[in-house]
């Protein structure tokens, strides 16, 4: 019983759901978060982050084909999962996830993707040679028509696509929410806020990630970042924020007034267990810094060069933010008993199916999809398939 | 028709997806199990598995068919409502073959003290002692037939098969 | 279960065929038993409980539970004279070997059994994905442990702490009512093994049970009777104070 104050009830001693667990939310709320940049964009015609526009649908895509990985590493019978397909339940949230999963993948992220690249396929698949030029021919489904008509129509069906798939990214990160906000029995997730806090939150990381990565990978490609496009990113990014943080300072202070029957058992966890994770890492360094960092862009006319770091600053402290309120909530809900009586302490093991190493491959994972994607469908104007009047 | 066939491409890409769905429920057809949804959104066959699981215990009504002489003994006593196996352990393998699979007494030391050493946490009418100074080490059945433990009762050997 | 022996005598020849193919693991529906003739619940009678552990150790036997997780459990409460809100509680191995002797300076103390309470409106089956729990026809909350994932959903959703994950099957795995015991007229294996009848099995549908009148005449009451679980396993003369 090593790691156990108080009482718990027996079969609560180990903790069921791992870090794996805490991976997966951070990792749809990516895909969530940069799919609304790339709308902001395509749909709301906010015309200075569209350089980042390609690159955000390519990040969503490789984040989310790595997303399942982590449920199924988790799972006790992994080649059952099937059965979410077969025979949801549908009472369940969780049920939903593999046609959600589906949907999201192949109706919304792969045909906006597939629209727009369609003239580049088409002419890579002319030009390129061996493997590469199978790979593109396959992507084209057969059709090498991209006449200005087909191009017009794949734009106007592109934009509905983007359109539907603003709900649908909320759906495929806020059922999340809705999975642990509809647990009854556990009071640190039951709540109908959870969802939403989720959805902000995950918009947060997407759009710090993608900004991050842009600026990254302009660096590397030793061009010059477009200043308009990240100051813009980094003022949506702050709005953004501060909903984030009301609605979470709003779930905090109603629990603190309320104070039903679990709060003095949370509360005590909070200043314990989770003081590091939760007040220093999520609130202090990971909301209430980068908060402040970007209310002085908003504020204070910076030189570039300043600006530039506060926004690397400031989206890293983000992102750590975030994976720390989903370590908070899927962690910190399974390390005090239901019986309010006791805590218990999780043992995050190193070289095991759901250990600390195998979370750390899987959050690099999707950098390495996003390097074959960048690659195969690239997203910047200048290296894109040459043809007469090139640059789109 | 110029729209349809500017538009090809796209009907290519749904048809991919019509495919895909008629796939899965061929698919679906054959993988679900047939007891599934018999009385609800679960495998109904489950149901039968999982009641014929192998019974340990045998109850106390198969012992008392057999061990008639004990159902005597203990019927006026303080342990008449102690069910045989609660001391004795699971023996439905004895109750299915009695001659060859012999059941081995429990040891009283540890059996009677878990139940009758007092504590404050039992309910108060609940006879309980301090084993060390109720007995000075000798063990319970000295004093107290298993069967019918009242001081008063007969002392005679516990019964039940040899 | 008072059974005569005349009773007995016509009960056991179908018992032994019964057990024959039971001992061959041949899945069947156990003869004579109709799902739709039966409600099951427990009647738990705190006041009876005497912590020796015996239901804890009868049902690792009977159900192969691994050794630190429990389809039942015993905890054994303090509460003291000042605070009804913190009482102490231990289950030292769940109860199994019963527990250690208490001082009893101040404060009272009393034992609790607690097993999954086949709740009707059960939030475990509720949230199962793919189907894999669920409460049968007769009141049994049940794991099909060939079709569970093991995502772990229905132990985070269950309020008593009464689901776990078979380390070795890596299945959700929890009390089942001993169904393959109930199924062929014999009681669970804790009832079976509790030497004051602190434990009850209850079959609300059968109106010769003694819980119709037991529910009459007592003051009975659910765990957290606040989630609206419609727990089946009654317990009389609980305390407040136990969660």
């Amino acid at each position: 019983m090593s790691g156990v104050e108080g009482y718990m009830y027996p079969n609560e001693i180990t903790l069921y759901w791992s870090v794996l667990i805490v991976l997966y939310p951070f990792i749809t709320g990516l895909v969530a978060g940069a799919f609304i940049l790339a709308s902001l964009e395509r749909v709301f015609r906010v015309e200075a982050v569209a350089p980042t526009y390609r690159l955000a649908l390519l990040t969503a895509l490789a984040f989310l084909l790595v997303a399942p990985l982590p449920l199924v590493l988790h799972l006790g019978h992994p080649f059952r999962s099937p059965e979410m397909y077969f025979t949801p339940h549908s009472t369940s949230a969780m049920a939903m996830f593999g046609y959600v999963y589906l949907w999201y993948l192949m109706a919304v992220l792969v045909l906006e993707i597939w629209l727009d690249y369609r003239r580049e396929i088409v002419l890579l698949s002319q030009s390129s040679k061996g493997l590469l030029r199978l790979v593109y021919r396959v992507m084209t489904l057969g059709s090498s028509n991209i006449s200005e008509r087909s191009l017009a129509i794949d734009d106007r069906v592109g934009w509905i696509v983007t359109l539907v798939g603003i709900p649908s990214a909320f759906l495929l990160h806020g059922y999340v929410g809705f999975i642990f906000g509809s647990i009854k029995a556990n009071p640190w997730w039951s709540s109908p806020l959870m969802p939403v806090v989720f959805i902000f939150s995950a918009m947060v990381s997407g759009i710090a990630g993608v900004m991050l990565l842009y600026m990254a990978l302009t660096r590397l490609r030793k061009q010059t970042i477009d200043m308009h496009c990240v100051d813009t990113i980094a003022m949506y990014m702050f709005y953004i924020f501060i909903i984030d943080f009301s609605l979470e300072m709003l779930d905090l202070i109603h629990r603190i007034y309320e104070a039903d029957e679990s709060f003095r058992s949370l509360d005590f966890m909070v200043h314990t267990k989770l003081y590091f994770s939760q007040i220093v890492v999520q609130i202090l360094l990971g909301t209430v810094t980068p908060l402040i960092l970007l209310f002085l862009t908003q504020v204070v006319k910076f030189p570039e060069m300043v600006r530039k770091r506060i926004y690397v600053l400031s989206g890293c402290l983000a992102l750590i933010g975030i994976f720390a309120m989903r370590w908070n909530v899927v962690i910190g809900g399974q390390l005090f008993s239901k019986s309010f009586l006791g805590y218990t302490t999780y043992k995050m093991s190193l070289v095991t199916r759901e250990g600390l190493l195998v979370a750390i491959a899987l959050t690099l994972l999707p950098l390495f999809f996003l390097w074959v994607l960048v690659k195969l469908l690239p997203p910047w104007p200048e290296k894109s398939a040459q043809a007469p009047a090139a640059a789109d | 028709m110029s729209t349809f066939k500017d538009a090809g491409h796209l009907f290519r890409f749904a048809g991919l997806f019509v495919l895909a769905f008629l796939v899965f429920l061929v698919v679906r057809h054959y993988v679900v199990p047939k007891s599934f949804g018999q009385y609800g959104h679960y495998r109904g066959a489950s149901m039968g598995e999982i009641a014929a699981r192998p019974v340990k215990f045998a109850g106390h009504a198969s012992c008392e068919a057999c061990h008639t002489d004990v159902v005597d003994k203990k019927k006026n006593g303080k342990h008449a409502q102690v069910n045989c196996e609660a001391c004795h352990g699971a023996l439905a393998k004895h109750a299915d073959d009695p001659s060859t699979v012999k059941p081995t007494l429990p040891d009283t030391a540890v059996l009677c003290a878990r139940c009758h050493t007092a504590s404050a946490a039992k309910p108060k009418g609940f006879p309980q002692v301090v084993p060390a100074e109720h007995s000075n080490g000798l063990p319970c059945e000295t004093c107290h037939q298993p069967h019918n433990p009242g001081m008063d009762a007969p002392k005679t050997d516990a019964g039940g098969a040899k | 279960m008072k059974i005569s022996r005349r009773q007995m005598l016509i009960l056991l020849p179908a018992a032994a065929v019964a057990w024959e193919s039971v001992l061959a693991g041949t899945p069947e529906e156990s003869p004579n038993y109709k799902m739709s003739e039966h409600w099951w619940g427990m009647l738990i009678d705190v006041s009876k409980c005497i912590g020796c552990g015996n239901c804890v150790r009868a049902c690792q036997t009977e159900n192969d539970v691994p050794d630190g997780y429990f389809r039942t459990w015993v905890e054994r409460y303090h509460v003291s004279d000042e605070n009804m809100t913190r009482p102490e509680v231990i289950s030292p191995d769940g109860g199994k070997e019963g527990f250690p002797v208490a001082k009893g300076d101040e404060g009272k103390y009393f034992f609790v059994p607690k097993m999954c309470n086949h709740c009707v409106d059960s939030p475990c089956t509720q949230v199962c994905p793919v189907g894999a729990t669920f409460i049968g026809p007769d009141g049994v909350v049940l794991v099909d442990q060939k079709y569970c994932l093991g995502c772990a959903y229905c132990v985070q959703a269950c309020p008593y702490g009464c689901r776990y994950i078979h380390p070795q099957k890596e299945v959700a795995d929890k009390c089942t009512l001993c169904y393959h015991r109930i199924t062929k007229g014999l009681t669970t294996a804790c009832c079976e093994a509790c030497p004051t009848g602190a434990r009850q099995l209850a079959d609300l549908k059968d109106p010769k049970d003694p819980i119709h009148e037991f529910l009459r005449t007592h003051n009975v009451q659910v765990l957290k009777p606040q989630m609206a679980t419609g727990a089946k396993a009654f317990y009389n003369d609980l305390d407040g104070s136990v969660r």
